[in-house]
């Protein structure tokens, strides 16, 4: 597959901050492509350098295979770009913000119309956009940024701040429009996010890519233990430590935990035993890579 | 072409649906003409109030057509205590006191206000001068004969429209165009646009044509409103050229405005130094009284704010009556005010907020 993006080395800084540190990545076409990142990390630049927002110091980047800075105006139709939710014209109607998106890249009005429906805001088509809710005008400028149909998409925390359906919601739409064969690029930091929807991710901090690689994979690399809870009382503490491969033992009286780098040893064992009732097995997640990789201390 | 169509559209409607914007872009300022139009509207000198102490048989037996060249310009109370009458005039309530005494007219008058005591005095010695004529028996051998010429002054309503006019055309066209490009920054549609493949000089276009719309149609109701019976301005026989004047005009603070804009981080910024600008622009670009009574020095710095060009170049032809070629040097300097003013924009514009 071609690559649709391919960055190399990129280097920004502001004063003594190195915003971003040699970063290199691709992104396949068709691909779902996730960076994560604490708050801080360098996502956004990354993302604003290969956009054509702002100029790398060093380093090289191009998109479909052409420079996106300076401004290349044959490249624009074919990215579609979703900033904050509220870079809007102001005062304007869900659907005639949408429409004057539209008209800038010469979509007819009726398109624009149809895309209020793909994001679900037809019912909404007449509301000021200052009235929309928060998951509302995320959707409004997810849909100003598919307008034309970009091939390729870019989304800056597209779910930030948003209550749990309406993240599913978006999650959804998300989807559809990789499925449609659209390229999409997102940064989040939510990992759930991510391991849901991304066919790969980059983890970066302080500028840097730390690991890249499909979720799943970097879950299995990290050799990290399973957690197993039984309902509290079914099994004592010593009858669980005795139990093959059992690393740690937590018990809060509601559930008692197995920590375990054997899994199937240790669910055999509580089959035999017919101890299964109620039973979570908890896998390591893309979450705990994350931290192992940036730590856990607190950041502000 | 369609794009920046589909833009100006948008940014009208922004526009139209602010209230705020509304409310200080056109109901300030006609309410502005509105008030003060009305005060100057009706106005004339009053009479001058004089208080008679007695009788005063010099005042009351007036020939008839003396009594009424007098009743012009005095108002004439009978009052029987002295002390409490030259009170009334030394509070400034009234402008004389009279008594007689036989042959003695006295005039008891405070120099409180002089023009008006000035009046009063003069209209007594005329009177006393008339009765000694008359008591002589001859026929007067001067004569006094009066003409009007035809009043070519200003009425406060003629500076007034195009002043407060103007002074609307500067803060519409600088808030709008300051505040618009911050708001635009801060929220990130400047950078959106820049994502899109439209060029972002039509951008800029549509909103610069939404303002000279906006700017038309304050005109159209400025006029509208002061040429109404009631606050009766006649407008002068080229007034059309009115229409090219604050065109130009409007360049001139938009390119002021965006240069604010481009150089401003916050909103707050952006409307205090509008502010700054606005307020000391309005006083002395002559749109609240009529900078050629100010003195030399202020005429020389006010030439410096496009207002003051503006201002003149309005009141040439909408009131004076003087002819398109004349306001030509005022059209140049504001179009070269938003030449220089674009120019240092561009310089310090600034697309993102760091």
């Amino acid at each position: 597959m071609p690559n649709t993006i391919v960055a190399r080395d990129l280097r920004k800084r502001y004063g003594d901050v190195r915003a971003v540190d040699g970063v290199t990545l691709s992104v396949e076409e068709g691909e779902f492509f996730g960076i994560l990142g604490p708050n801080g990390a360098g996502k956004t630049t990354t993302l604003e350098i290969i956009e054509g927002l702002r100029q790398a110091d060093s380093g090289e980047v191009t998109v479909f295979g052409r420079s996106p800075w300076p401004r290349d105006p044959a490249l624009l139709p074919r990215i579609g770009v979703q900033l904050q939710a509220s870079s809007f014209f102001e005062r304007l109607t869900a659907r005639e913000q949408l429409r004057t998106f539209g008209s800038l890249y010469g979509v007819p009005d009726r398109k624009a119309d149809a895309m209020l429906e793909t994001v679900g805001l037809t019912e909404k088509a007449d509301t000021p956009v200052e009235k929309l809710s928060g998951g509302q005008a995320q959707r409004l400028s997810i849909a100003c940024a598919l307008v034309h149909e970009p091939e390729l998409v870019f989304l800056d925390e597209p779910t930030a701040a948003l209550d749990p359906q309406a993240r599913r919601n978006l999650w959804d739409v998300l989807r559809a429009i990789n499925t449609e064969g659209r390229t999409i690029v997102l940064t989040t930091h939510y990992m759930d996010e991510a391991e849901t929807l991304c066919d790969r991710v980059a983890i970066i901090d302080r500028g840097r890519i730390l690991r890249s690689g499909a979720p799943a994979t970097l879950v299995r690399g990290l050799d990290a233990a399973t957690r197993i809870s039984v309902a509290g009382g079914v099994l004592s503490e010593d009858e669980a430590r005795a139990l093959p491969g059992v690393d740690d033992i937590t018990d809060d009286g509601v559930s008692l935990v197995i920590v375990t780098r054997d899994p199937s040893s240790v669910v055999a064992a509580l089959a035999g035993r017919g101890a299964l009732d109620g039973v979570q097995i908890k896998g390591a997640t893309l979450e705990d890579v994350f931290l192992e990789l940036t730590g856990r201390e607190y950041r502000a | 072409m369609s794009s920046f169509r589909s833009l100006a559209r948008a940014m009208f409607l922004g526009f139209r649906r602010d209230r705020g914007a509304l409310f200080f872009t056109i109901a300030l300022p006609l309410l502005f003409l509105v008030i003060i139009g009305g005060i100057f509207a009706r106005q004339s000198t009053p009479r001058s109030k004089v208080l008679e102490i007695g009788s005063v048989p010099i005042v009351d037996r007036m020939p008839a057509d003396m009594r009424a060249g007098i009743d012009r310009s005095l108002k004439f109370t009978r009052s029987s205590d002295r002390n409490a009458a030259l009170e009334k005039v030394r509070k400034g309530d009234y402008a004389a006191a009279i008594e007689q005494s036989g042959d003695r007219l006295v005039v008891h008058f405070s120099a409180a206000d002089q023009v008006k005591s000035g009046t009063v005095q003069g209209q007594f010695e005329g009177l006393v001068q008339a009765a000694n004529q008359a008591a002589s028996g001859r026929p007067p051998k001067y004569r006094l004969e009066a003409q009007q010429v035809e009043d070519r002054s200003l009425k406060p309503i003629q500076y007034i429209t195009p002043g407060l006019l103007g002074w609307a055309l500067a803060s519409a066209g600088m808030f709008g165009a300051s505040t618009t490009l911050v708001t635009w920054r801060t929220k990130g549609l400047l950078r959106r646009l820049r994502l899109s493949p439209v060029p972002i000089r039509s951008v800029f276009a549509a909103r610069v044509t939404v303002s000279l719309g906006v700017a038309l149609v304050q005109t159209a109701l400025f006029l509208g409103v002061a040429t109404m019976p009631f606050f009766g301005l006649k407008l002068a026989h080229y007034w059309w050229m009115a229409i090219p004047m604050v065109l130009c005009g409007v360049l001139a603070f938009l390119a002021l405005g965006m240069l604010i804009g481009s150089w401003a981080k916050t909103q707050e910024a952006a409307q205090g130094v509008t502010q700054i600008v606005v307020l000391p622009m309005a006083f002395l670009g002559g749109s609240f009284f009529n900078i050629d009574d100010a003195p030399r020095w202020l005429r020389i710095i006010s030439e410096i704010f496009p207002l003051r060009h503006l201002n003149s170049g309005m009141l040439k032809v909408l009131v004076r009556g003087e002819g398109p070629a004349s306001v030509l040097p005022q059209m140049g300097v504001l179009l070269g005010f938003a030449l220089v003013a674009t120019l240092i924009a561009v310089r310090v514009f600034r697309w993102e907020q760091i």
